[in-house]
């Protein structure tokens, strides 16, 4: 277990490293000159106003320096919290105006992930059991699952925000009330939340619920399912290994969804003006607040890697077979 | 060992887990060519997925040069018009033609799917094939790369890298969502490679002194043939939902149409505070029913390459 955790944490720290060098890399590398191009957007009519803006810019992105200084600054100020500052809400440092963010995005992801995950492993092992909930489960999971969810974002707003009137369809909250920890605000809060987290958690279920139907099925059919059926053992207790065994890759595929579940819930905040991450990100990229786009990506990946170890933990916990050290080391 | 599991959700596909499991090379049975195809036309899941997916491919292909403008963002119909005769599927809110705009937008669609799906195809197949039969540290070393690559969202690399390019242009949209969505099906390849790796046919192959790129593309490759091809189904329908996130952040192609764009469009100029449904349903539609008959269609593949699951 201890090698286990050892090279889970070596894959972590390496792709927290890569993460970093990709963005410190990709202003560098990139086609094109982002200074020159905030410069021409500030649309400064001086020449000497413009090269004073030019030499600012460089010095902020430390770009009049050597290249392997500019990386390790990079670093330094990583370390010490320091994102930079955001050029959209100007004097404001991108650590803070993502922190006044996280939390809306936190509270739209997490129980998304979480509800659609365990509602969705419910609902396909229940398909597995009957021939009619099958018919309706798989095409209707189908159906969800190729669905973009912006889309559904967008279909859910327009018939049950604008049609039927039952939701708001923009915003974290209403703009008359004034964010406090009142009774007010937070109903208001939960009324704004239902529609995004409705379409984030539908377009997941029906992964979810499919994988685990097939997961059930192939359990049903394999071998230690016959023989135990040959010996007489009731249904009920084929079925409770069956699920067992088949819950153990959907722990692994919650990890390796995360990542696409994050891309889930940033275009969803887009689609209803939801103040979180998403939101800003957009913001970012059309303002060219590069600064705020590259704060944004590093919080992203480390969240993943947070919410990657959490569940790495729960899977030591789930299976046995890893707390012995023998399998899991490998993938 | 078995083959770890794919993700199950939007993106890469729910039918990553059946692929997982389908386990070609135990029970692939295929058999002679004839076999294969009797099977496949009796199956009603690949009909309909493929028959979707051809129908919309043929509308994108010859859609376009029936339109009489060729151009699919002019202004030259009414305002903002619902659905009726002339424009099939109405007008947006400046006059363009939403049918001209969504038959435009499927070919952008099948082909930011066809070169991302590719691209992550071919990157997977070396990945995998050269971690599950050299095994050792080569093996650590790219499983290594792929961890890393997995873990990392790539939607987040794709912003920043599309934020910084300036002209964007849908091949090269495509490009870069296959160098970033390859991780998972090199997981795959690779645990189904590791199977194969000690097969006598495999063995007797190395003893008559054939190399590695040999025995891979002509050994191994062609025994996980249908597992690759179901990889890339998936592959495909998971860039078309990519690029379609990436055009509704404005990160898409830059002067031209695809079906993420009109959503974009549509939700910038409040297609959705106005009720002009026709600008919104349409695109949304065409991607989900191009991806979901992929999907559909994987699973009838699945149960063709699979004799086990066919007689249920």
């Amino acid at each position: 277990m201890r090698r286990y955790f050892a090279r889970k944490l070596l894959v972590y720290a390496l792709t927290f490293v890569v993460a970093v060098t990709v963005n410190w890399m990709i202003p560098r590398f990139m086609p094109g000159d982002p200074v020159a191009s905030m410069v021409s957007r500030a649309r400064v009519s001086q020449p000497e106003a413009a090269e004073a803006m030019h030499a600012y810019y460089n010095n902020l992105f430390g770009f009049d320096e050597p290249v392997w200084q500019q990386y390790l600054h990079f670093w330094g100020s990583l370390l010490t919290g320091d994102f930079g500052i955001s050029v959209w809400v100007f004097p404001t440092p991108v650590s803070d105006v993502l922190l006044d963010a996280l939390p809306y995005t936190l509270g739209l992801m997490v129980p998304a992930v979480l509800l659609s995950w365990i509602v969705g492993n419910w609902a396909g092992a229940l398909a597995a059991r009957r021939k009619v909930l099958d018919n309706t489960v798989l095409p209707a999971g189908y159906l969800l699952t190729a669905m973009p969810y912006m889309w559904i974002a967008v279909i859910l707003a327009w018939a049950l925000g604008s049609k039927a009137g039952w939701f708001p369809i923009s915003g974290g909250y209403s703009l008359d009330i004034q964010p406090s920890w009142t009774l007010d605000f937070v109903a208001d809060l939960a009324h704004h939340w239902v529609l995004p987290f409705l379409s984030l958690f539908l377009v997941a279920l029906g992964g979810w619920a499919i994988g685990m139907r097939n997961m059930i099925i192939y359990e049903l059919e394999s071998d230690y399912s016959s023989y135990l059926s040959a010996l007489g053992a009731p249904q009920r207790l084929i079925r409770r290994y069956a699920f067992r065994n088949a819950v153990l890759p959907q722990v692994t595929g919650l990890a390796l969804q995360l990542g696409v579940l994050v891309a889930g819930a940033l275009v969803t905040e887009i689609v209803f003006a939801y103040p979180g991450l998403g939101s800003l990100i957009l913001a970012a990229i059309q303002n060219q607040d590069f600064f705020l786009l590259q704060g944004a990506f590093l919080f992203i990946v480390i969240g993943v890697l947070i919410a990657n170890f959490v569940i790495d933990v729960v899977y030591v916990l789930v299976d046995p077979r890893t707390r012995t050290g023998m399998a899991g080391g490998q993938s | 060992m078995s083959a770890p599991p794919g993700p199950a959700g939007n993106d890469t596909g729910p039918a990553a887990t059946p692929l997982e499991n389908a386990t070609p090379l135990e029970k692939k049975a295929v058999g002679p060519a004839r076999e294969t195809l009797h099977y496949a036309v009796r199956n009603p899941k690949l009909l309909i997925g493929f028959t979707v997916v051809a129908l919309l491919l043929a509308v994108g292909l010859f859609g376009p040069p029936l339109l009489e403008t060729t151009d699919p963002n002019a202004y030259g119909g009414p305002q903002a018009a619902p659905p009726d005769s002339t424009y099939w599927m109405g007008t947006t809110t400046f006059g363009q033609d939403v049918y001209a705009q969504f038959v435009h937008g499927l070919r952008a669609t099948f082909l930011v799917g066809a070169v991302g799906g590719a691209i992550a195809a071919v990157v997977a197949m070396l990945v995998g094939f050269f971690a599950g039969y050299r095994g050792g540290v080569l093996d650590e070393l790219l499983t290594m790369v792929t961890n890393v690559v997995l873990v990392i969202p790539a939607l987040a690399v794709l912003l920043i890298i599309n934020a910084y390019l300036g002209v964007r242009s849908v091949p090269v949209q495509g490009v870069f969502i296959g160098l970033t969505s390859w991780p998972w099906a090199a997981r795959a390849i690779r645990a189904q490679t590791f199977t194969l790796r000690t097969r006598e046919f495999v063995d007797l192959a190395r003893l008559s002194g054939n190399g590695t790129w040999r025995i891979v593309f002509r050994e191994i490759a062609p025994n996980m043939s249908s597992y690759l091809f179901m990889m890339f189904i998936l592959l495909f329908g998971g860039s078309v939902l990519i690029a379609s996130s990436l055009d509704f952040i404005g990160l898409g192609p830059t002067g031209g149409v695809s079906l993420g764009l009109m959503l974009q469009s549509a939700q910038q100029w409040s297609a959705l505070q106005l009720g002009m449904w026709w600008w919104f349903v349409p695109p949304g539609a065409g991607i989900t029913a191009i991806v979901g008959a992929l999907y559909v269609a994987n699973v009838g593949l699945d149960e063709v390459f699979n004799p086990k699951l066919r007689e249920s």
